[in-house]
């Protein structure tokens, strides 16, 4: 834990520049860190200072629930000293009505007009219900909101949640916390291409390599949070997510070589010794 | 005289005219960043000071907590 605190505390300077040199915007706010980061399911206050500094990160999620089981003031104060932002999502709702009177109570606790709009449609998979999804995106919008849609991976939905106003898409990858990483990158490509506003891979990351290929598949940032937290070593794992979102960034802009059926020989032949 | 309600899912007896403050004073202790729904809409807190509880009335006391 030391050890991932001092190798924070050294690649930090360097991160951030990179970071820096590359912001993108979202609602109408610039963020230089690409990664957002959930904050459920990690085991002390101390972890959860510790994570959000090593994932650089400049906007994390945090959730409503009745008072008896909520973790409340301490909790934010980790989040305030960290001076992120704070997104509230709507997890656990399954319908529309439910989704809109959660952000509305948000709205009230955090005094934040952002909403991490999650609709579901069954326990068992977490998977979004498309219809009562738009109808949640579609009030919500009306009502002032700024709406970050988590949605299935259908670019056709996609489209639908930023022609009603969501200021960004954010597809799965592949179940909440299943870890499976991204199942279709096909179509979380084609829904980059889909949509103007920003696409966030949201759910279904299990380690470095899957936030990298979402950031490789023109993805503006990676939203994850159960694969740093349940991770046998959190904070070693944001720090690994913070560089992995910046190197698929970079890739993205460098520009991928084409996937060829057979060998092309980086070596000349020219001058090659007959021996 | 006492009205029964019901809050976060239990039944509970207060007394008649409280408010929707001495509700949220009695139950949060620490927690200053509140939300409330009474049948299913929220109170604002502009209101809480105003607003006197009704038999019947389902109430959510909300609090912070961490998520994904």
């Amino acid at each position: 834990m030391e050890e991932d605190h001092e190798l924070t505390e050294e690649l930090a300077p360097a991160l951030e520049q990179e970071e820096a040199a590359d912001p993108f915007t979202l609602g109408g706010e610039t963020f230089t860190s690409r990664l957002i980061l959930g904050t459920g399911g990690l085991p002390s206050l101390e972890v959860l200072e510790r994570v959000v500094r090593a994932s650089g990160t400049q906007l994390v999620t945090v959730a409503l629930r009745r008072v008896e089981a909520a973790a409340g003031s301490a909790m934010l104060e980790v989040l305030d000293r960290c001076g992120v932002r704070l997104l509230p999502n709507t997890a656990g709702c399954q319908t529309a009505r439910e989704a809109v009177l959660t952000a509305k109570l948000s709205r009230e606790a955090f005094g934040t007009d952002w909403v991490k709009l999650e609709v579901i449609g069954d326990d068992r998979t977490l998977l979004p219900d498309a219809v009562e999804l738009l109808d949640a995106a579609e009030q919500l919008v009306a009502d002032g909101f700024t709406v970050l849609a988590y949605t299935t991976d259908d670019p056709i939905l996609g489209r639908r949640l930023a022609d009603v106003g969501c200021a960004a898409v954010m597809p799965l990858g592949a179940p909440i916390g299943s870890g499976l990483g991204i199942r279709n990158p096909y179509n979380i490509a084609l829904l980059r291409e889909e949509v103007s506003v920003p696409v966030v891979l949201d759910a279904g990351i299990g380690t470095a390599s899957d936030a990298a290929l979402a950031m490789e598949l023109g993805c503006d940032a990676v939203l994850l949070a159960s694969a740093v937290t349940r991770a046998r070593e959190p904070v070693q794992m944001a720090l690994a997510m913070r560089q992995a979102v910046e190197g698929g960034r970079l890739a993205r802009g460098a520009g991928r070589i084409p996937r060829r059926w057979l060998a092309e020989a980086s070596t000349s032949m020219q001058g090659l010794p007959e021996l | 005289m006492t009205i029964s309600l019901t809050v976060n899912g239990s039944p509970v007896e207060l007394a008649d005219g409280t408010t929707v403050a001495a509700l949220v004073e009695q139950r949060t202790s620490g927690h200053d960043r509140v939300a409330v729904a009474r049948n299913g809409d929220v109170v604002p807190r502009s209101s809480w000071a105003t607003t006197e509880l009704a038999p019947g009335d389902r109430l959510e006391v909300l609090a912070p907590t961490a998520g994904g």
